[in-house]
């Protein structure tokens, strides 16, 4: 198979459109600012759900505590730009750094324990990151810390787009069918001689390091974080998103992550009816369609190319 | 010396009250983890329904302390069944990352619907215990703290009693031990597991009544923590063992309050995670649990 095939020109053709679109209607001033908002926020959530389906989805290890990991990208990249006076790439870099660290830290000891330990140890390690930060005067406390806007579109869509595709080369890479193995059936991936530590804790940092990039663009356009933001209920938003697109689809996270931040975006009113219905929009599809929308499958456009290429 | 004896003191005293009600959250979540593997994350909010029903109780119909308690007891367990009946039933052979994504759903419904329905403003509990402070040299301890605690004996004398000697009982340990020769031995599984959310839940109703009595305010989001914290509890005691979620109820709360009493009180709820991360690396079965071997 051939990088530069009708199927990928397809798609770089589909991104730049949509990139320019946006770009456009937004300098030309007919994109209102709400929506532009909306849109750059679709797009650090995309990161952050992919993230998350790399670790719940393939890997199968439910972790509810990305939002500590986007915490920890957003203040380290604040520390950066605004006490370092470092530029913008060096503290996304540096956010995603620090949380890939802080997921080899937390997943080695925690990556041991079964299913619905690990997602409470995980919240855990969440709200003790949440707590430390809200204790640390030094980054702001409770009132919060205020960083310069410097992310716009270009920033998120771009690096949304590059994130969207390491993950999914991971995945497609001997390294991501280790992981989906691990998944499927731990006990028999172990017998195949797959090292399931390693593989979770691989994955669980790639994830983290994701997470962290994420809130790094997100501590960048928001003007001020503070540790109230990344509590339990945005870890669990990012798990409403990657369950309702389907755990084990990166299309399915995306489609997920556009229709909830969409969504939350117009109830942003009236924050009650909003969890309301995404809690039960959570309990309906784990009943009815525990799939989520797109199960396990990819939207392909795999029928544009001949098949002597596939 | 005195002075330092008897801050320690007045700590234990407050550490057993709050453990006491952890306590009997805990025991809802252990007993209905060793019966159908779930951790229902909900559980913590049945707590603040029972809460509430216990407050509509006493300020609007003006009931004194056991009626409203009883009240809260039992319409908390009807909604511990509907909520078995509705969300996690039909889920019962669905992995179990459906089932306690179920739960987390539950549990923002709970939260967020009870925001609607009663504003999410804080209230005030009604005093309705004398507000008499006992003292023993510099140490005291309240009306209230008396009542916690024996109120939590005697529910738990109560639990032991209906587990150990009544055919319910004795139908949720055959459950809970394999649910299949359960089933063949001709017990109705489905009843049996719906008992268990009802006596998880009363027991949490009365954790709720008696956290509104104790601290005078609730508000819908005041399960999250206790509930987490009593789930942390079950951990340590050994999650499916009712001894161990006693024992680790007690356990946490006297931490939570040494914590709080040596000046840490912002950290205090970093306190319960780092303790359940330590107990879940050393011992994950928790301190009463046995080593189970896995097997293929």
């Amino acid at each position: 198979m051939k990088l530069f095939n009708l199927k990928n020109a397809l798609i770089l053709a589909a991104l730049i459109a949509v990139y320019a679109i946006v770009q456009m209607t937004a300098v030309a001033g007919t994109l209102s600012p709400f929506y532009l908002m909306t849109l750059v926020l679709v797009c650090v959530y995309i990161i952050l759900s992919v993230s998350l389906n790399l670790i719940t989805g393939y890997t199968g290890q439910l972790a509810i505590g990305h939002a500590g990991f986007m915490s920890i990208g957003a203040y380290a990249s604040a520390f950066i730009v605004v006490k370092m006076q470092g530029s913008l790439i060096s503290g996304l870099l540096f956010g995603a750094l620090i949380a890939a660290i802080a997921g080899i830290i937390i997943g080695v000891p925690t990556l041991r324990l079964r299913g619905d330990y690990l997602a409470i140890a995980t919240l855990g390690m969440g709200e003790i990151v949440r707590i430390i930060l809200l204790n640390t005067d030094y980054l702001g406390g409770a009132t919060g810390f205020s960083v310069p806007k410097s992310v716009d579109w270009t920033w998120a869509f771009w690096i949304m787009v590059v994130s969207v595709v390491i993950i999914r080369n991971f995945i497609n890479s001997s390294h991501g069918r280790a992981c989906i193995s691990v998944r499927e059936n731990e006990i028999a991936a172990e017998a195949m001689g797959i090292n399931t530590t390693k593989y979770k804790v691989m994955a669980f940092t790639i994830g983290a390091m994701f997470a962290g990039l994420a809130g790094g663009l997100y501590a960048n356009y928001m003007y001020i974080i503070q540790p109230m933001s990344f509590s339990f209920l945005k870890s669990f938003d990012i798990l409403a998103m990657v369950v309702l697109g389907g755990l084990g689809s990166i299309t399915g996270s995306i489609i997920g992550a556009g229709l909830m931040t969409i969504l939350s975006a117009y109830l942003a009113n009236f924050p009650e009816m909003r969890m309301v219905i995404i809690a039960v929009l959570l309990i309906l599809l784990m009943i009815f369609r525990p799939n989520g929308i797109m199960g396990n499958k990819e939207f392909k456009l795999n029928f544009l190319i001949s098949k002597k290429e596939r | 010396m005195g002075s330092a004896g008897d801050l320690i003191l007045q700590q234990l005293i407050n550490g057993i009250s709050l453990g006491s009600i952890y306590a009997l959250i805990a025991l809802g979540y252990t007993m209905v983890y060793g019966i159908i593997q779930l951790i229902n994350f909900a559980h913590g909010d049945v707590m603040m329904v029972g809460a509430y029903i216990g407050w509509f109780c006493t300020t609007v119909l003006k009931f004194s302390f056991l009626p409203a308690l009883i009240v809260a007891m039992f319409l908390s367990a009807v909604l511990g069944v509907i909520i078995e009946r509705i969300a996690y039933k039909p889920l019962r052979n669905a992995t179990r990352l459906a089932a306690l994504i179920t739960a987390i759903g539950m549990s923002f419904f709970l939260e967020y619907g009870g925001m609607l329905i009663v504003t999410p403003q804080t209230r005030t509990f009604p005093s309705v215990f004398p507000q008499t402070v006992y003292t023993f040299g510099n140490v005291a301890f309240k009306y209230g703290d008396i009542v916690i605690v024996i109120t939590t004996v005697i529910l738990m004398l109560l639990l032991q009693f209906i587990v150990k000697y009544t055919k319910t009982g004795k139908a949720m340990r055959a459950v809970s031990y394999d649910k299949d020769a359960a089933n063949l031995m001709g017990i109705n599984v489905n009843n049996t597991i719906s008992a268990t959310f009802a006596l998880g839940s009363a027991l949490a109703a009365a954790a709720g009544v008696l956290i509104g009595v104790y601290f005078n305010t609730i508000d819908p989001l005041m399960g999250i923590m206790p509930g987490l914290k009593a789930f942390i509890a079950a951990v340590l005691g050994g999650i499916g063992i009712i001894p161990g979620a006693m024992l680790g109820g007690l356990a946490m709360g006297l931490i939570e309050s040494i914590v709080s009493g040596i000046g840490y009180s912002t950290w205090r709820d970093a306190a319960a995670f780092i303790i359940l991360i330590v107990v879940l690396l050393i011992k994950p079965n928790g301190l009463l649990g046995k080593n189970i071997r896995e097997k293929v």
